[in-house]
């Protein structure tokens, strides 16, 4: 496809101004991080001139970051790859010892490693990729190959944040909810890294300061959008859900919460059956139509929608020899223990201050209602002729997530915000199309060991969300998935569990694969826990000298740590030279107002060595005739950009990648026909499409008629039934009667998985302490450590850019001066941190913005010398540190296999839960050291100066 | 006229938005290149605008703050009058303080001069260099009228910088320097800087004390 040059907007006052000759902007998407903001890029004599914001994106409104700006220097960045490349012959995995080859040779060579494995057994592939953004094609692929272990990697990073919620609400944060605060009068955030999101939440924050509202951050430590809080509450990592029971138990002691919202829009009022021993204790009693059963103001049991949203919250019920509770009473029991004084000794924060933030955001709910004049109705058929929101609203992301008690911390913040009346009101959390759907969606991942055969596609999704143990992955105690996800130790891994695939695959365990292939994820270094470990996996072999993982196989575009340990590397294009899509479908960029997506567009040619991933994994798929991908041994789709354009999620389903400008004139939006012009009618509209919901559709989504209905009608939902908020998470009722022998279905036999679950898939939020705390040897090690992401690096890949590596290439500890002088610690010195997985040295810095408890520092700086470009003496490599060496990635187990450091319900990462201790270091250099190795542009590493300009004359 | 940016600290977060803004336009900008020494070793590179990030005050009661520095534009600007050829100058039109590469020698004696540091030498072109305000963008009369503005102020994604003209009174920027407070850094030098930041705006809680002691049973 020839590349587009975009047109003028017109209609809109804005006359045509004239660019210079050799001048063109082109509009595409960011994706310098995962905001995915629209970017305009003027490229001046086909170099890149300028990139700023555009205008009229719903996700940005014309605003760039730090990072977006420098796009530029990614762009020429010393980190390129620029031919597929193969491991020399002979030479050991992880020297990088990698020469070029030609694209039929490593096209061939790694279409026979997956013919065969294809042939054989599929799940001897392992496809798992890092923070892509086509994870709807990618899931895709790995169906029609036939394997279960594909996913991205949200298992490392927040499966806790979106899982919580959407066993709860049916959506979650970032992607799939939002703080309304164009709306909202108290404003609190919990656990969020200094830019996440970006600009979205920069904006955000802006307006709530332009309306004087009252912002609260609850984090350890102080910094970037915390630096503008009225108030920070340092509070104790992996304590933040005793905080949340506490300010609950506060605001129902103070009947400061919403009755009429909890027993309207979620199953508070249901009757929860109490039969401790017996297989329906814990299960809501159900009409014959599979209502949940309330007692009604009269005291009569009826179905909750004929109730009308009158269900009483409280009392002991009986019915034919049966005993039931509402919900509602059962977590009111539990609040009664969760007192202000109780949570002080967990959390460090002041009895009084939790008090005081929990009458602070009650009374701002229950007594300052923000009232919009705009009538809806409620699917009971109640019209309100006003919409009334709770201006109370929440933000919370790893901080909450990244523990191993983090499932059940979210629990609770949802909870919260039900209590409060705060969901998809004006001022508080609001949905994000396609969101919400039911609570959890209704998507099961394929479960049984035939639908993962020789020779064919999966028939149903690989991921999704268990309702009952019998949706997991598991043949008796043994998980069917190499990363264990949906197996008895973590259920419900609905983001896959991309830390556990080298160590299960290294171990053969629950068996061998035969090639693990990876695509822009950083596995051999910031992308792991225990990473000195982790390398040596991915380099061992067995007794025969055959490697463990006999196949590496790396998509990238730039020279990684990771890439140095593959056998065969297929050179990506970078974000400006390939078409792609930010799709509903994947992880949406939609606004609350409505629903959005975006494409990317060439704005440059890639190096003629280089193609797209997605074009990559497309070649291979019609090599190997993958069903889905051929028709009657043709392909459907040469490219990427074919298949954004005519794949559907199913055969006439008219919904596909991108809902602008669908049908064969591309006018029809959200479901139509495929249309084969639709990319161009992107470039034509600023690279995006936004389609506003109609006021009285706005708000209430869960709960209002008429969205519910034209929900459906754009097939958001499939059906347009009420979605009733999970206050009270059955499902994890049914895991918990597993662990007690009482499920009907699948349960496991090992006592160890049993006391699993039964101790933590509790159906109502509660906290208990990190699993990392159950650890012989954790009184040893009295600190927290943590790490964050600064604003101007996403992750590892700021580094190779040589305008962000300038804003932060070293990375001391930071400690609270308190904290450091307890321990005779001075400001500046050499120091062994040192956790039960190993020690690694240090620099202190002192800072009085953290919790005495906490030492935290920056994450992913540290670069191994020689990789991402960098000359092998970069501060990054010499003076940075690494500390996933020292997050330990397993626990002691109780069974005899083994156990990692996963959230015991998702099995998200606990990578906020490493303890260490601190004592001064004889050493002062950085250690431990991985070996060098060359950059892959020795010249570039070399470089005495860089005067970028694309003047003609200026610069070089 | 006196352009001016205004920073309102109550909105900065330090992300840096505009100080590579202000690179990302200004090397390839007339005034460029902005260069690197040693980009991809032990990098040393010029800025024309730097976030500096500050600390204060003690645990807990530890304030935290942001602070985007380029050159003041000052009325009374200090690096005019020392410079021996004249290639510092401010302009008379609208106070944007300026360098004229063709008559710099070199000197740096206007880097000794500036109170604030913003300057920054260019050794291989032997010229100094600074904040031009993007001069180049907001005289460009082929830009669109949106792009007429500092890139620093149009890229800041709290929308903490205001750009405008300090000697109308009924500017934006003079009324947020009447309304809110705003200051100049190191008034006491006399330099007169354009540049003003406004201050942090705290909302405080409407919880009492005694409201807090009821709660938890306890007497005030």
């Amino acid at each position: 496809m020839a590349l587009t040059k975009d047109a003028e907007p017109s209609g809109q006052g804005r006359q045509a101004l004239k660019l210079a000759e050799g001048t063109r902007k082109v509009h595409t998407t960011c994706y310098m991080c995962a905001c995915r903001c629209g970017i305009e890029v003027t490229v001046e004599d086909e170099k890149i001139r300028f990139i700023s914001g555009i205008a009229e994106s719903p996700v940005n409104k014309g605003v760039w970051c730090a990072k977006g700006g420098a796009g530029i220097m990614t762009q020429y960045s010393p980190a390129r790859l620029t031919t597929p490349l193969m491991r020399v012959p002979g030479s050991e995995r992880g020297q990088g010892t990698l020469v070029p080859v030609d694209w039929e040779t490593a096209l061939n060579t790694v279409a026979g490693w997956l013919q065969d494995i294809r042939q054989t057994d599929p799940a001897k592939l392992a496809y798992f990729t890092g923070r892509d953004q086509m994870q709807a094609f990618n899931g895709y692929w790995a169906r029609q190959f036939g394997t279960p272990n594909w996913a991205a990697h949200g298992g490392f990073c927040s499966v806790n944040m979106a899982a919580a919620g959407m066993y709860s609400v049916g959506g979650s944060f970032w992607e799939f909810g939002w703080p309304d605060l164009e709306e909202a009068r108290w404003f609190m955030m919990l656990g969020v890294a200094e830019d996440h999101p970006s600009n979205p939440l920069k904006l955000a924050i802006s307006r709530l300061k332009d309306r004087g509202g009252r912002f609260v951050v609850v984090n350890p430590v102080r910094s970037g959008y915390g630096a503008l809080a009225d108030e920070w509450v340092p509070i104790h990592p992996g304590t933040d859900g005793a905080l949340l029971m506490a300010m609950m138990h506060v605001l129902h002691q103070e009947g400061l919460y919403d009755r009429e919202f909890l027993s309207r829009y979620t199953n508070a009022a249901g009757l929860v059956e109490v039969a401790p021993g017996q297989p329906s204790d814990g299960l809501f009693w159900r009409s014959s139509g599979q209502d949940v059963m309330v007692a009604d103001e009269r005291g009569d049991f009826v179905p909750m929608m004929e109730a009308s949203g009158r269900g009483r919250l409280e009392g002991d019920y009986r019915h034919e020899g049966r005993a039931y509770r509402p919900a509602f009473q059962l977590l009111s029991d539990r609040l009664a223990a969760c007192t202000p004084a109780w949570a002080e000794g967990i959390t460090h924060v002041p009895r009084r201050t939790i008090v005081r933030l929990a009458l602070e955001m009650g009374t701002t709910a229950m007594k300052h209602p923000v009232v919009l004049p705009t009538p809806w109705t409620d699917f009971y058929g109640q019209e309100h002729p006003q919409t009334v929101g709770r201006p109370v609203a929440f933000h919370a992301m790893r901080g909450l997530a990244a523990h191993t008690n983090g499932f059940q911390t979210i629990r609770a913040l949802f909870d919260l915000m039900m209590m409060l009346g705060t969901i998809d009101g004006p001022g508080g959390f609001r949905y994000k199309s396609p969101y919400p759907k039911e609570a959890p969606p209704p998507v099961t991942p394929a479960s049984r060991p035939e639908d993962y055969q020789p020779m064919q596609a999966v028939a149903k999704p690989l991921l999704g969300y268990p309702r009952s143990p019998d949706d997991l992955l598991v043949q008796g105690d043994e998980p069917m998935r190499i990363d264990e996800a949906y197996s008895w130790k973590y259920p419900l891994a609905a983001h896959g569990l991309i830390q556990n695939v080298v160590r299960n695959a290294f171990d053969k365990r629950p068996y061998g694969i035969d090639t693990l292939m990876v695509y822009m994820s950083n596995i051999a270094w910031n992308s792991s826990w225990n990473t000195l470990e982790t390398r040596d996996m991915l380099r061992a072999k067995d007794d025969q000298g055959e490697y463990r993982i006999p196949h590496v196989v790396v998509l990238d575009a730039f020279d990684s740590e990771t890439v140095a340990f593959a056998d065969i590397v297929f050179p990506d294009t970078t974000y400006l030279e390939r078409w792609d899509a930010a799709s509903l479908q994947d992880r949406p960029i939609s606004e609350p107002d409505g629903p959005a997506d975006s494409i990317r567009q060439p704005v440059v040619a890639p190096p003629s060595g280089v193609r797209p991933a997605a074009d990559t994994l497309i070649e291979l798929a019609n090599r190997l005739r993958l069903p889905g991908f051929v028709d009657q041994d043709r392909p459907r789709y040469r490219t990427y950009a074919d298949f954004i354009q005519l794949w559907e999620t199913s055969p006439g389903s008219g919904v596909g990648l991108l809902a602008g400008y669908r049908g064969s004139q591309g006018t029809d939006t959200l479901v139509g026909a495929p249309n084969p012009r639709q990319l161009e009618a992107y470039a034509r509209h600023k690279a995006f499409w936004f389609e506003e919901i109609a006021p009285e559709r706005k708000y209430y989504r869960m709960a209002n008629r008429q969205y519910l209905d034209w929900a459906h009608g754009v097939k958001f939902i499939p059906t347009a039934d009420p979605i009733i908020l999970q206050f009270y998470s059955e499902p994890l009722q049914t895991f918990r009667l597993a662990g007690q022998g009482l499920w009907p279905g699948k349960k496991p036999r090992h006592p160890a998985l049993r006391k699993r679950l039964a101790t933590y898939f509790d159906p109502l939020p509660f906290w208990h302490p990190p699993l990392e705390e159950k650890e012989e040897t954790a009184g040893s090690y009295p600190l927290i450590l943590l790490t964050q992401r600064p604003m101007t690096h996403y992750h590892s890949w700021g580094s190779h850019n040589a305008w962000l590596r300038q804003l932060l290439l070293e990375n001391p500890l930071f400690i609270n001066p308190q904290a450091a002088q307890a321990l005779d610690l001075c400001d500046g010195q050499w120091v062994w941190m040192e956790s039960r997985q190993g020690r690694m040295t240090a620099t202190l810095r002192f800072s009085d913005a953290v919790e005495p408890g906490t030492v935290w520092t920056w994450n992913a700086i540290a670069k191994a010398p020689g990789a991402w470009g960098l000359h092998p003496d970069a501060p990054e490599s010499q003076n940075a540190i690494l500390v996933n060496h020292i997050v330990p990635d397993t626990l002691t187990s109780d069974d005899d296999t083994v156990t990692f450091n996963n959230d015991p319900v998702t099995g998200q990462a606990g990578w906020y839960d490493a303890k260490v201790r601190l004592y001064p270091s004889e050493l002062h250099e950085v250690w431990p050291k991985v070996e060098a190795r060359a950059p892959v542009r020795a010249d570039m590493a070399e470089w005495k100066s860089l005067r970028y300009s694309t003047r003609k004359g200026a610069g070089h | 006229m006196q352009l001016t940016i205004i920073t309102d600290l109550n909105k900065c977060v330090g992300c840096k938005s505009c100080q590579v803004s202000c690179k990302e336009h200004n090397t390839s900008g007339d005034f460029g290149p902005v260069p690197d020494h040693h980009p991809y070793r032990e990098v040393d590179g010029m800025w024309w605008n730097r976030v500096i990030s500050m600390e204060a005050g003690e645990y807990p009661n530890v304030g935290v703050m942001y602070l985007p520095k380029a050159c003041m534009h000052c009325y009374d600007a200090p690096c005019v009058p020392v410079c021996p050829t004249g290639a510092s100058y401010k302009r008379e039109d609208n106070g944007v303080v300026l360098v004229d590469y063709d008559t710099c020698i070199g000197c740096q004696l206007c880097m000794w001069a500036c109170p604030y540091g913003v300057r920054e030498f260019d050794e291989e072109q032997g010229v100094v260099k600074k904040c031009t305000m993007c001069i180049d963008r907001i005289e460009d009369e082929t830009l669109p009228a949106n792009d007429r503005q500092p890139a620093c102020v149009q890229s800041c994604p709290t929308h903490a910088r205001t750009f405008g003209d300090l000697d109308d009174p009924d500017s934006v920027v003079s009324h947020l320097v009447a309304e809110r407070q705003g200051f100049t850094l190191l008034p006491e030098l006399g330099a007169r800087p354009a540049v003003h930041y406004l201050p942090r705006r705290q909302v405080t809680g409407m919880v009492g004390e005694d409201e807090i002691s009821r709660v938890l049973g306890e007497d005030c």
